[in-house]
């Protein structure tokens, strides 16, 4: 087991390397001067230089990238150029909130995507089937925003049973009320993403001669389903709900614009309508983290779910 | 099983078969249908929009702004009075030509590196996959968002935004069926004959994925036309005053007390568009590839 983690820790860290490299270079093929276009047009020679010092933009690319590097993993990710706070502070202060609506609408999305993928697959080809297929069809293709403006439409303005802006704390109540409009939007749209592939996974186990095997011997259809054919089918629905973290991380910026609820989202909004390079440097490298995170968690649950991962 | 042996009728040319491949495909899943059919509905509406729009989707009247829907505006106004169904129209169009350029652009480079990290095989194989996956790992939509706030919101960078985060899934399905065909007898015959890698690659291979390339397009153009909505949506789409989906959607949610169609109509036909790909894009893959049934 150590070994096994050792390796995908090891990939990880691969991963979190080439896409700082990424991001780096990204931050730097803008065409123009990042100085001259954070200024503007009017700006006078001095101020660009003394503003391309202060951002490091006047070192060698080398030194620029081993600064970068060092910074990205020490936490200084530098300074602001708005607020003129540090980067790492603001990005902090409003990433419980992002994490907080990510888990939420996964928690939903698994409550609901889970046995209605089992439901429709152990009915295949009938009218539940069918009825499930198209409308987890419908739901992925909603656009995220989409999702939220009918909701808010619907059960904030329409019938107010929730706020417009979705940023209260203080009581539970307060919190409830709060998270659920924006978690139900995002919750929905993972929930169609999971009912499909638990559905395709359950019907793949579900004609394996085990399944055969323990119906035969006359295991209850019950434990079956649940117990030996899910068990086996949760290898996929793991890959695809680690992969669809990292899209479910994307889908909330757009939320909380809409929910006015504060996050990276709003952050980043924020630091690509100012041009707040060092901001959105920064951001690159948490949603990088974040990211590369997940996937190191995923990789790990396979291991637990599957005995058979670590051997390989 | 072996196919019963065919009587001496002449071999279709490889055009006829391919149709008849595809008529066979879309049939094993009658939903293909009716994706392609409404798909090809909004494609005919977008290229007739200058003919079907009632107003110039450009044209102010003040006197008439946040209108509900009456019989002479369909779908109400916006709050510079424009016509939203004119719009919607026009809207489209933008949609359709952002969301099938960027996917080509995609489909191109990224079957290419499929191919070419497949038919390697080695080292370049796992360097290139490899950098794929860290293409995949970031966030398609942030890295999109910030691609086009650095290179400036005109149709040509979004285009290339969206293609960039759509080449991985590309490279991957490619990479795969190349692996399985380079063994087959068919490209060891025409190495014998002396055929150059390219051409093996690009007359032999290409074919034989090219189903499975062209069945995730329609997949990933609704994604493609849903991250361009959502640029649109955060202020980052083709500049206005030309109507995107997005945009209207953005105008009708800042007015969402006064006018609620003006949210409303514009997502509904996205929410079309995109399902109908999704319909047509998924059927198609239950036909060529029944073990895939239903995955996303």
């Amino acid at each position: 087991m150590t070994a096994f983690v050792l390796r995908r820790l090891g990939f990880a860290c691969v991963t979190l390397f080439a896409v700082l490299t990424l991001v780096f270079v990204l931050v730097r093929i803008v065409p123009g001067d990042p100085a001259q276009l954070i200024l503007g047009d009017q700006a006078s020679r001095e101020a660009i230089e003394s503003l391309r010092h202060r951002l490091g933009l006047d070192l060698p690319i080398g030194e620029q990238y081993v600064l970068f590097l060092a910074g990205a993993l020490r936490g200084d990710w530098g300074v602001s150029l708005v607020s003129g706070q540090p980067v790492i502070g603001e990005v902090l202060k409003v990433l419980p909130w992002t994490i907080q609506l990510t888990i939420v609408s996964l928690i939903l999305g698994i409550a609901i995507g889970v046995p209605a993928g089992v439901y429709a697959a152990i009915h295949r080809n009938r009218f539940v089937d069918y009825a499930m297929r198209i409308s987890s069809l419908l739901g992925l293709s909603f656009p995220p925003f989409v999702a939220a403006i009918v909701l808010l439409l619907a059960f904030a303005i329409a019938l107010p049973w929730f706020p417009v802006i979705s940023a209260r704390t203080g009581s539970f109540t307060a919190w409830y009320q709060s998270i659920t409009l924006p978690a139900v939007s995002l919750g929905l749209i993972t929930a169609a993403y999971i009912t499909r592939v638990t559905r395709s996974a359950m019907l793949e186990v579900l004609s394996e001669d085990y399944v055969r095997t323990a119906r035969a011997k006359g295991v209850p259809w019950k434990a079956v389903v649940w117990r030996h054919a899910l068990r086996n089918a949760l290898i996929p629905i793991i890959t695809v709900v680690g992969l669809y973290l990292g899209i479910l991380i994307g889908n909330s910026v757009l939320t909380e614009i809409v929910f006015s609820r504060p996050g990276l989202g709003k952050l980043l909004i924020g630091a690509l309508n100012q041009r707040d390079y060092p901001m959105l440097q920064g951001m690159m490298v948490i949603y990088t983290l974040v990211v590369v995170l997940v996937n190191l968690l995923t990789d790990l649950a396979y291991g637990f779910v599957d005995p058979r991962v670590k051997l390989k | 099983m072996t196919a019963p042996i065919e009587s001496a009728a002449p071999a279709p040319t490889p055009f006829v078969y391919f149709a008849k491949q595809t008529v066979k495909a879309f049939n094993t899943n009658k939903t293909s249908w009716i994706g392609l059919l409404v798909f090809a509905l909004v494609v005919a509406l977008a290229i007739a929009a200058p003919v079907l729009a009632p107003y110039d989707p450009n044209d102010q009247n003040i006197l008439e702004k946040l209108r509900s829907p009456t019989a002479e505006h369909w779908f109400g106004t916006d709050s510079f009075g424009r016509d939203t169904l004119s719009r919607i129209l026009y809207g489209a169009r933008i949609s359709l030509v952002i969301g099938v350029a960027s996917t080509l652009l995609a489909m191109l480079i990224g079957s290419a590196i499929g191919m070419f990290a497949g038919w390697h095989g080695g080292r370049a194989d796992t360097v290139t996959m490899q950098a794929m996956d860290v293409l995949l790992a970031f966030p398609s939509l942030i890295l999109g968002l910030i691609l086009v706030a650095m290179l400036g919101p005109s149709m040509h960078n979004i285009i290339i935004a969206i293609a960039l985060t759509s080449i991985p899934p590309f490279a991957r399905i490619a990479r795969a069926p190349t692996i399985a065909i380079k063994e087959r007898e068919f490209v060891m015959a025409g190495r014998a004959l002396g055929f150059s890698d390219t051409r093996i690659v690009a007359g032999h291979i290409l074919p034989n994925i090219l189903p499975e390339i062209l069945v995730m397009g329609s997949l990933w153009l609704a994604n493609a036309i849903r991250t361009e909505a959502s640029l649109a949506f955060v202020g980052l789409g083709v500049k206005p005053p030309t109507a995107t989906w997005g945009g209207m959607i953005r105008e009708g949610f800042e007015n969402i007390l006064d006018s609620y169609t003006l949210a409303l109509a514009p997502s509904i036909a996205i929410l079309v568009v995109i399902f109908a790909l999704n319909l047509l894009g998924d059927g198609l893959r239950d036909a060529i590839d029944p073990k895939l049934k239903g995955e996303t």
